[in-house]
């Protein structure tokens, strides 16, 4: 790159690494998973042994578990305090949406979206699942599929996240009985199933003993598939995007105007969904202008093609007006643009979504002005019922909208790209993230039948399943 | 500071990363599963990411500023950043909060990379506060809680909008649930109420006037990662973040530096030991950690081995009690 120099590591270059640290500098793939469940299932005693047996719970860390332990009367340490909350939360009595934990294996890098599952269990759950590869479900294995269960899965459905794996906890209160598991396995994955949830792995534990969490249970010799945390280690996460339609929204322009360069003029974003490539005939939206890729940057090296999610920096071939906002497609495969949205929201808010409300639509890089014009139901995840005309969505509620933008969008339908689907309602008053978006149908049909109707979505009525 | 693992002269002339790799050179897919030809590392993907959120704030903010102490996490945000904006120059001022009690090296070092990359410094200065009268030192010596006042009146009078910093949630728990666009109001609060949920990619940064957003690229990191960030971008860092030689005493089970700050008290020897800084901050409270580790390879193999977090190996601030970082936060710290 030209604005670098290069100099050399401090004190490096005294021959090779040992074997160890040779292999922690090797590259590793990352997960990054939610999980759901309430304290009652064990969630947080799952995610406690995920970090503890892991070792990725430190000396000090477990010396203020311990601390907080003794000093709330318990005899161990309690492997759920080290996701405990702030103590602003304690005292207010509020929940913050997600907290992260990080963990890593010699196989693998994980960010886990641990979201609480007592309090605004829906918007919570809808905000981890969003960036999520993976969610694990939880059930108590004395209670099997209930209603918050559906509800979790219907979550995870809508917000189409491509793993789901079921954890059926306490098997040691079943006394690890392979039907009790089995029967709950087959109900939850053809609900689930039914909801189009692509994948869905069933693993029978118990998180307070750590039967299957990390290492393979002594009592369940019935079970042969993968622990927990083996699974998280081998699902394949890495679907081929060349299958993906391609879409670049545009960031920022880099144009240096230096002496070393006086033309150059990049579009910088991150490629929302699938692979761009050098010669590439291309269509800028909203405008239309059409051009072809002449170079792609991958931050600091020149490459033939670039794919989701790197970090890219386009050069066109023709002098075009593209900014921040601007949406870079192949020319033949553009998404349609228009001003109705219709769309499956969460609102997060506190204060209610009204029919007539003005608000701020963002999508990808671009803000728009629009206006709800009108709500035709909202959703009940227990048992997936419709109810129509709601008139407002409130905190928690999952419910289809009418939107009419100020301009028109390139919106994607969101079975198509999580990433160019999804869209923010914000308060133009005080700048709060109101409600999030997922465009066209709710659950699948099939993505190939979302994709045929993208263009007429506004005339799509009710939910689709 | 900025490299890449092959000499480059420019964009356009770069090698072809990708040689060998889907379809780069005309080659055939031989993976039979495709996707995993398009994987992406773990370093890639925090990258990608973190570049993007530079860009964000490019794209939205009017003057944005990023917090730079000469420590290793703020080393790797401004190495991001000048590879997100490249070939131009990085479009965001540099902050540094000087407590007054700074490692020598680690000024020598902010000095070299400001003029190096041509970039404009703020220098918000505790020493000033105090010298005025309006901060007042503490008992204890330590400076780092003092950083807020001259941190907040430096982000008022120049009115940054976007102020980024370094921190990561893997550091501590009331880091955890830090979002990456961070909204203060405008005293600098941090009010857990008025956090927004963050969906997908999409930041929001909308604040009114006399407000501004905190920004963390470096959210999602560990610091494993950013060592291994290091050591794969060649990046150049303080040396005392290497095994030396230095003089220290024992306080509160870390060793500290002397020095004009008020170390050593009676009772407590000096005497020379090998050591190195897992992190850089007030030389009051920054412990060193016994160490071997010259090469950033034995570094990374230390630092895997080592059973406690960097923050309690080598911060005295964050044991003061269980809440130390979340009060502070709300103040308006970093």
């Amino acid at each position: 790159m030209t604005t670098a120099a290069t100099t050399s590591t401090a004190g490096a270059g005294t021959g090779a690494a040992d074997e160890a640290a040779g292999r922690l500098l090797q590259d590793t793939s990352l997960l990054r998973f939610a999980t759901a469940g309430s304290v009652d299932d064990g969630k947080s005693t799952l995610v406690g042994r995920l970090l503890h047996d892991s070792k990725s719970v430190l000396a000090d860390q477990l010396e203020a578990v311990e601390h907080a332990s003794r000093s709330r009367g318990a005899a161990g340490p309690d492997l759920a305090l080290l996701t405990d909350g702030l103590r602003a939360e304690r005292e207010q009595g509020i929940t913050i949406d997600v907290a992260y934990r990080y963990f890593a294996t010699p196989r693998r890098r994980f960010i886990l979206a641990d979201t609480p599952g007592h309090v605004q269990y829906t918007r919570n759950m809808v905000t981890g699942a969003s960036t999520a590869e993976l969610a694990i479900i939880l059930v108590d294995a004395r209670n099997g599929v209930v209603e918050q269960t559906r509800r979790h899965a219907a979550v995870a459905a809508l917000l189409r996240v491509p793993h789901v794996v079921l954890a059926v906890n306490k098997m040691d209160l079943v006394g690890y009985s392979e039907p009790v598991f089995a029967q709950i396995a087959e109900q939850f994955t053809a609900y689930a199933a039914s909801l189009g949830v692509p994948e869905i792995t069933a693993v029978p534990i118990s998180a307070l003993v750590g039967d299957n969490v990390v290492t393979p249970s002594e009592h369940m010799d019935w079970y042969s598939g993968p622990t927990v945390l083996e699974h998280l280690e081998t699902v394949e996460v890495d679907h081929d995007p060349a299958g993906d339609v391609a879409r670049f929204p545009v960031q920022y322009v880099i144009r240096p105007q230096t002496a070393e360069h006086p033309d150059y003029r990049g579009y910088a974003g991150q490629i929302a969904s699938g692979v761009l490539r050098v010669g590439q005939p291309v269509t800028v939206l909203p405008s239309g202008r059409t051009s072809v890729i002449e170079g792609i940057d991958l931050l600091g090296q020149s490459v033939r093609q670039a794919w989701a999610p790197q970090s890219v920096t386009v050069r066109l071939a023709d002098d075009l007006d593209v900014s921040r906002g601007d949406l870079i497609v192949p020319a033949d495969d553009a998404p349609a643009t228009g001003q109705d949205v219709t769309a499956t929201v969460c609102h997060l808010h506190d204060t209610p979504l009204r029919v007539g409300q003005r608000v701020l639509l963002k999508h990808t890089t671009r803000t728009v002005k629009a206006i709800v014009k009108e709500i035709p139901s909202r959703l009940t995840l227990d048992d997936l019922s419709p109810h129509p005309e709601p008139g407002e969505l409130v905190a928690n509620d999952i419910g289809r909208v009418r939107i009419r933008t100020a301009e028109p969008l390139p919106l994607d339908p969101y079975a198509l790209s999580r990433r160019t689907g999804s869209f923010l309602l914000i308060d133009p008053a005080d700048g709060s993230t109101l409600t999030a978006g997922m465009s066209g149908d709710a659950f699948t049909g099939a993505a190939g039948a979302v994709r045929a109707a993208a263009g007429d979505t506004a005339q799509e009525d009710g939910w689709d399943f | 500071m900025t490299t890449s693992t092959e000499p480059t002269t420019g964009p356009a002339a770069a090698p072809d990363r990708t040689a060998g790799g889907p379809g780069a050179s005309g080659t055939s897919q031989a993976s039979e599963n495709s996707g995993a030809a398009y994987a992406l590392s773990h370093l890639d993907a925090l990258e990608s990411e973190a570049v993007h959120i530079f860009r964000e704030v490019a794209g939205e903010f009017e003057r944005p500023v990023i917090l730079f102490s000469g420590g290793k996490d703020s080393i790797v945000m401004l190495h991001l950043a000048l590879k997100a904006f490249a070939p131009a120059p990085v479009p965001f001022a540099l902050l540094h909060v000087d407590t007054g009690h700074n490692f020598p090296e680690v000024l020598d070092y902010r000095d070299r990379v400001v003029a190096e990359h041509r970039l404009r410094l703020h220098v918000a200065s505790v020493q000033e506060f105090i010298d005025r009268g309006e901060l007042r030192e503490r008992p204890d010596g330590t400076r780092n809680p003092l950083q807020t006042v001259p941190l907040l009146h430096a982000i008022e009078t120049n009115r940054f909008d976007a102020v980024f910093g370094g921190g990561r949630r893997d550091e501590e728990k009331a880091r955890a649930k830090e979002r990456v666009f961070s909204l203060r109001d405008e005293f600098g609060g941090w009010d857990p109420r008025r956090q927004r949920p963050e969906l997908w990619q999409l930041y929001n940064g909308r604040h009114a006037p006399g407000e501004h957003v905190r920004v963390f690229p470096l959210s999602n990191w560990t610091e494993l990662d950013v060592w291994q960030y290091i050591a794969r971008e060649k990046i150049e860092l303080p040396a005392i973040y290497y095994a030396h030689t230095r003089e220290v005493f024992k306080r509160n089970g870390m060793w500290l530096a002397p020095g004009g700050w008020g170390g050593p008290k009676d009772g407590e020897t000096v005497q020379e030991r090998q050591v190195r800084y897992r992190t850089v901050g007030d030389m009051s409270c920054t412990g060193a950690v016994d160490s071997d580790a010259t090469t950033i390879e034995q570094v990374i193999a230390e630092i895997a081995a080592s059973r406690l977090t960097e923050r309690g190996a080598t911060r005295a601030d964050d044991k003061l009690s269980e809440a130390a970082m979340e009060d502070r936060k709300r103040e308006g710290y970093f």
